[in-house]
């Protein structure tokens, strides 16, 4: 791909820490125009706090986040929103507004950021619905869409503005083997065709190579690996291995995700815990 | 809009109406023995203007609306609407907040005039039908006893009120940790919080109202 030129995100030595807990640690890398960045990583190894410094809602301890050549760590909310205009996010949920319908939520920041006319608003919301295969919904309300079509929507909604780079977290978790084909379409010919940049944090081993320029494996708040899907691919770290095929057994321990769970919220005091755990199974 | 202000009137007037009634009937009840039931309706118009109007049909604007906004600010934050506006680069604050503000200002005191007057509705029914009084009596009496200011210090206090409680309510929502058992405390909260501020401020108010008039 066209890897010359100034890079879209440029992540320099970020490092955040919720406490004394490094949650990310010196964590680098750049994408560049028309790349597709594939972050992945057990749960809770920090993916997700790294997609929300990117994208401005969490503020590093210390590092660097540039994007369209921009640092957005020193950028109070009004600067932010004018970075946030050129991209678009899809949440894991997908994030709609339960009290808007499908179509709404769609038009939403076409309403907010242009000065379209409604009809041609409306044309818009009609064909970015069809690139999701969700043509005819816009008039149901959130609550009565399957999970995977919420996703779908979200997926709408953040490319409604046409984006220049998109982020997504987990776009193909809970859609059907059919329907994560056609969104990694989608995602690679808007990345050829319209030289868009995707960055996408995924478990999904099959679309990760799928659609992935470049992959990203994090672990324990550092970056394990990263290199090409055949450099992923052929890696010789074990715990790469073990987790793009996916095997129980390996380097990774078992209890990171609950040990980084904990220290990543608060966790609130139950007093009764043990008492209703003893309730529940009661020992012999 | 519609669901704090429309949708609340029923409730407020029947509560409006049983208080007046109630109001007539222990104001006559009080009044009896000193020979003064002819005070009836002065009692029951001031009392509803400037103290039992505005507090009333704030705590039902409380329990209803100050709920359920916190609830549903709640809820969005939750399920990681409110960061998505953000990230649209949609200001939560003006989106979402504005709007409830504006209308808890505009209907509030809206529904505290229609309160008012179904209260001393209420009282008429007693004059009128418990007492001897007759129509023309009640609503002189009553027109005569209230001057503009005890209204005007009724819609200030109940203006104070929405600005309160809508402030709390969002606040509240808009704070939200931890799913669903969040959302629960967080609307309690609000509730809780809002009625106390809301009952001080009233005391306040009327210490001040009555002072300074």
């Amino acid at each position: 791909m066209n890897s010359n030129g100034e890079p879209i995100i440029e992540v320099v030595d970020l490092v955040r820490k919720f406490g004394d807990r490094a949650v990310l640690k010196d964590i680098s890398f750049n994408v560049h125009r028309g790349e597709t960045l594939v972050i992945m990583g057990g749960s809770g190894c920090g993916k997700s706090t790294l997609l929300r410094h990117m994208i401005g809602s969490m503020k590093p301890t210390s590092g660097s986040v540039r994007i369209f050549g921009e640092e957005v760590t020193a950028m109070n909310e009004r600067e932010i929103e004018r970075v946030r205009r050129r991209f678009g996010m899809l949440f894991q949920s997908g994030a709609l507004l339960a009290s808007l319908t499908v179509g709404e939520n769609v038009a939403l920041p076409l309403l907010q950021h242009t000065d379209k006319f409604a009809d041609e608003i409306e044309q818009i919301v009609k064909q970015k619905l069809k690139m999701v295969g969700l043509t005819g919904f816009e008039d149901l309300k959130p609550a009565e869409i399957s999970g995977g079509m919420k996703k779908r929507v979200g997926l709408a909604r953040a490319l409604a503005l046409d984006p220049e780079l998109l982020f997504s977290d987990e776009p193909t978790s809970g859609l059907d083997p059919i329907m994560t084909a056609v969104v990694d379409q989608l995602t690679l010919k808007l990345t050829h065709g319209s030289h868009m940049t995707a960055v996408v944090v995924s478990h999904d081993m099959t679309s990760a190579f799928r659609i992935g320029t470049r992959m990203i494996m994090l672990g324990h708040g550092s970056i394990v690996a990263q290199g090409t899907p055949d450099e992923i691919r052929n890696s010789p770290n074990p715990e790469v291995q073990q987790f793009i095929h996916g095997e129980a057994d390996g380097p990774i321990p078992l209890n990171l995700s609950q040990d980084e769970h904990e220290h990543h919220q608060y966790v609130k005091p139950r007093p009764f815990a043990f008492a209703r755990y003893r309730f529940h199974h009661k020992t012999p | 809009m519609v669901f704090i202000g429309v949708r609340a009137a029923p409730m407020v007037a029947l509560t409006a109406f049983s208080v007046g009634v109630t109001l007539a009937m222990q104001a006559a009840h009080s009044l009896k023995d000193l020979g003064a039931e002819m005070y009836v309706p002065d009692l029951v118009m001031v009392t509803l203007l400037r103290e039992m109007g505005p507090v009333l049909i704030a705590v039902i604007v409380i329990g209803r609306s100050g709920s359920a906004v916190a609830a549903e600010l709640g809820t969005m934050k939750v399920s990681e609407e409110i960061e998505a506006l953000e990230v649209m680069a949609i200001n939560p604050v003006q989106y979402l907040v504005v709007p409830r503000f504006l209308a808890m200002l505009v209907m509030l005191p809206a529904l505290t005039i229609i309160g008012s007057y179904v209260g001393v509705f209420g009282g008429w029914a007693v004059c009128r039908f418990a007492l001897d009084f007759n129509t023309a009596g009640y609503v002189l009496r009553a027109l005569q006893s209230a001057d503009t200011w005890d209204l005007y210090s009724g819609m200030i206090k109940s203006a104070v009120f929405a600005w309160i409680v809508i402030t709390i309510a969002c606040n509240a929502g808009l704070h939200v940790e931890g799913g669903a058992e969040g959302v629960g405390q967080a609307t309690t909260a609000a509730v809780v919080q809002a009625l106390l501020a809301m009952l001080v401020t009233n005391a306040v108010l009327t210490g001040i109202f009555f002072f300074s008039a």
